[in-house]
């Protein structure tokens, strides 16, 4: 069965690239027309203007909403499809916190449970042909990292107190060298949000420009497009992948900038 | 030849940023790589490493994003 529905997508591809050549074959790549933001209902854009982004995160919210809630609202003993993949998430994202952050981490799991679900399904509906994903701007990436920076920083204050500041202060290095490393430590803490941002959205763009520039070669080529449609095939399959590693690695560095907070010394 | 030298110095300056991102590969090749000569010395402290392994790949790999976005940005943007 699946081998036939392979050959009958192999045959349309190819018959498809004999029909639809274009006339003159044209090298028109846009790979960044896709991350174009539009009023939903037209006119200007101000900050409170629903558009593509707050329709798409408001699909990702609903994705969530309808895997944790729905899907496991039936309480079944012998869980179903839906229940069981929000059991697995909830399990492997409890444990990336207990095991990361440590056992006093566990009571931000709620707030770590809402990142990853939230990244994964914005970049999982991103993958969606035709549909725009809110992962690859880098203001909504950095708005997550920024909330990450200041829950971490507050939390790492009230949690010790002025001893936070001996994050910075390498004890177990020679005195001497400890203003230097202080001056290093303080730099790399305040980068953390930038990297902690563009990495999550530098990686969800870079993705879907490539999709883009292979989808311009397929155009250009002619009755040859059926040789990048199979590139497009394996990375849009990398890309599933890139999805929720991405995600996974928001998370997991938010456990780690965490366990600073919670136990500074070094 | 047409064109202005500050388009010139764009694209050339692009390219050069590219070559971060080849960087950050042969980083991300080089931590996958040790793990995985770890992982077959000791298979069973592997799977409490992956933790590890996957912050290593992210640090790594955050450089090369900036490079690359250095690149788009002098492309798109300046």
């Amino acid at each position: 069965m699946g081998k036939i529905f392979f050959y009958a997508a192999l045959a349309l591809v190819l018959v498809s690239g004999l029909i639809l050549a274009p006339e003159e074959a044209k090298l028109a790549i846009h790979p960044m027309d896709q991350f174009q933001v539009s009023a939903l209902f037209g006119g200007d854009i101000s900050w409170y203007t629903p558009t593509n982004v707050t329709a798409w995160m408001a699909a990702a919210v609903a994705a969530v909403f309808a895997l944790l809630v729905l899907g496991s609202s039936r309480r079944a003993i012998v869980p179903g499809r839906a229940q069981s993949v929000a059991e697995l998430a909830y399990g492997f994202i409890y444990k990336m916190v207990e095991d990361v952050a440590g056992k006093d981490g566990v009571k931000f799991f709620p707030y770590i449970m809402t990142l990853f679900m939230f990244i994964v399904m914005a970049n999982f509906l991103g993958l969606i042909p035709g549909s725009f994903t809110t992962t690859s701007h880098i203001a909504v990436t950095a708005v997550l990292a920024a909330l990450v920076f200041v829950t971490v920083t507050v939390v790492g204050f009230v949690k010790n107190g002025v001893g936070f500041l001996g994050l910075f202060w390498v004890s177990s290095a020679p005195l001497a060298l400890r203003p230097i490393l202080a001056i290093i430590e303080l730099i790399s803490y305040f980068v953390r949000p930038v990297s902690h941002s563009i990495r999550l959205a530098g990686n969800v763009m870079a993705g879907h420009a490539v999709l883009k520039v292979f989808a311009g070669f397929a155009a250009a080529l002619g009755m040859f497009s059926f040789l990048p449609i199979f590139a497009i095939t394996a990375v849009y399959a990398l890309e599933v992948l890139v999805a929720f590693i991405q995600a996974y690695v928001f998370t997991i560095l938010t456990c780690v900038y965490l366990k600073d907070a919670l136990h500074p010394s070094h | 030849m047409e064109g202005d030298i500050a388009q010139l110095g764009q694209f050339v300056g692009a390219g050069l940023a590219a070559i971060g991102s080849g960087a950050a590969a042969i980083g991300v090749g080089h931590v996958a790589g040790n793990f995985l000569a770890g992982a077959l010395r000791n298979p069973s402290a592997a799977a409490g490493q992956t933790a590890t392994l996957f912050i290593g790949i992210a640090f790594a790999e955050a450089l090369g994003i900036f490079s690359f976005l250095v690149a788009l940005l002098l492309m798109f943007a300046v």
